[in-house]
């Protein structure tokens, strides 16, 4: 995912990534997985960050840089979505990539508040009363878009032209631009590493995560599939569901099914 | 393959060696990294039409075109097998490592 939006970017990108997996394996020093110039910023500090190199960008009159935040779930919508909140009001021309595994996983699978009804996670754990985490997933997409930013978009590594497509468009942005990326965790998920991608692309499939963009101020589906996929297909093949009672996916499709029947209503067809 | 070739890391004697800050120059390489894989991937030529597939969706960048099809950087690969399930010709198999 990182790779391939580097490779969109190219190498004049200042990278800025925040406390998680990325950074935990990228910055080993003296080895560091990036070739472009890549910093380590303060967990909720992202944003602020990018905000930082942007004005640096602007002052030195550098036209082709481009400044790119690459965050987990946890530092964007839990611990960084202040700095973020800022940095799309202030209007800075940055990239803002999400990658979104649902959880704290660098930290040992936390729960964040993008994690799904259901799931388990260390800090929701199983039994017999509480079957994982009890709340829903918090709707990044459309919180950033509120801030009527310049251009927003919703991703999978399952489809990955898609995402490609994507981060060409941010980089045509004069603005910030946001990119949220499903992204699955083989650990903290419970899949095998070489299902990562026919998960990535399931759960595109089957409804429960959706290809979207939002610019000049309207929200545009991707891809409307016609009919789901079975949500237990999905669910079943990770770990973190398994206690799931058919209840609990009854509630998932509910929920699932009122989404996109608001999401069909209002937004248009790409 | 045009990564950086993987280099001895001289380590600092004196104080006055260190860099400045915590900061170290981009791309490079003290040591290759594949010692915990546990499967080999390996691609048959015959087989391969290079459509690059695989190369797109490597996460590890290990896979690289060459001569219209693609080889495997085996210092890096960690063995994920997502190449062999993205292949839609079956060219990519795994054989157990023994090192």
């Amino acid at each position: 995912m990182v790779r391939l939006a580097l490779k969109v970017l190219g190498e004049r990108t200042i990278t800025v990534v925040p406390a998680g997996c990325m950074s935990a394996v990228g910055f080993i020093y003296p080895q560091l997985c990036f070739s472009n110039n890549a910093i380590i910023s303060t967990f909720p500090g992202t944003a602020s960050m990018l905000s930082g190199i942007a004005a640096a960008v602007k002052a030195k009159g550098h036209k082709d840089v481009h400044v790119l935040g690459i965050a987990g779930d946890g530092g964007t919508a839990d611990i960084g979505l202040q700095a973020l909140s800022g940095a799309i009001d202030r209007g800075d021309k940055i990239i803002y990539i999400c990658y979104d595994n649902e959880a704290y996983m660098n930290t040992g699978i936390q729960k964040s508040s993008l994690t799904p009804f259901g799931a388990k996670t260390t800090t929701t754990p199983a039994g017999e009363n509480i079957r994982g985490t009890l709340t829903s997933k918090k709707n990044m997409f459309e919180i950033v878009a509120a801030h009527d930013i310049a251009y927003a978009a919703t991703a999978s590594i399952g489809y990955v032209q898609d995402f490609i497509n994507k981060v060409y468009k941010a980089s045509l942005v004069e603005g910030p631009s946001y990119i949220h990326v499903f992204a699955p965790c083989p650990t903290g998920w419970g899949i095998k590493t070489d299902e990562t991608f026919e998960i990535a692309k399931e759960v595109v499939d089957s409804g429960l995560w959706y290809l979207a963009e939002y610019e000049n101020g309207e929200f545009f589906l991707n891809k409307n599939p016609k009919e789901f996929t079975p949500v237990e297909n999905y669910l079943r093949k990770q770990n973190r569901f398994k206690h799931l009672h058919d209840e609990d996916i009854e509630q998932i499709i509910n929920a699932r099914d009122s989404k996109w029947e608001r999401m069909r209503r209002q937004w248009n067809n790409k | 393959m045009n990564r950086p070739p993987v280099t001895k890391y001289i380590k600092p004697k004196h104080i006055k060696d260190y860099p400045v800050g915590p900061s170290f120059r981009a791309g490079y390489l003290t040591s290759d990294n594949s010692g915990w894989r546990t499967v080999r991937p390996i691609i048959d030529q015959d087989l391969c039409i290079g459509c690059q597939q695989c190369y797109l969706c490597c996460p590890e960048g290990v896979i690289y075109p060459k001569e219209g099809k693609v080889d495997i950087d085996y210092d890096f690969c960690k063995g994920c097998g997502i190449c062999g399930k993205i292949c839609n010709h079956k060219a990519i198999q795994f054989i157990k490592e023994n090192k």
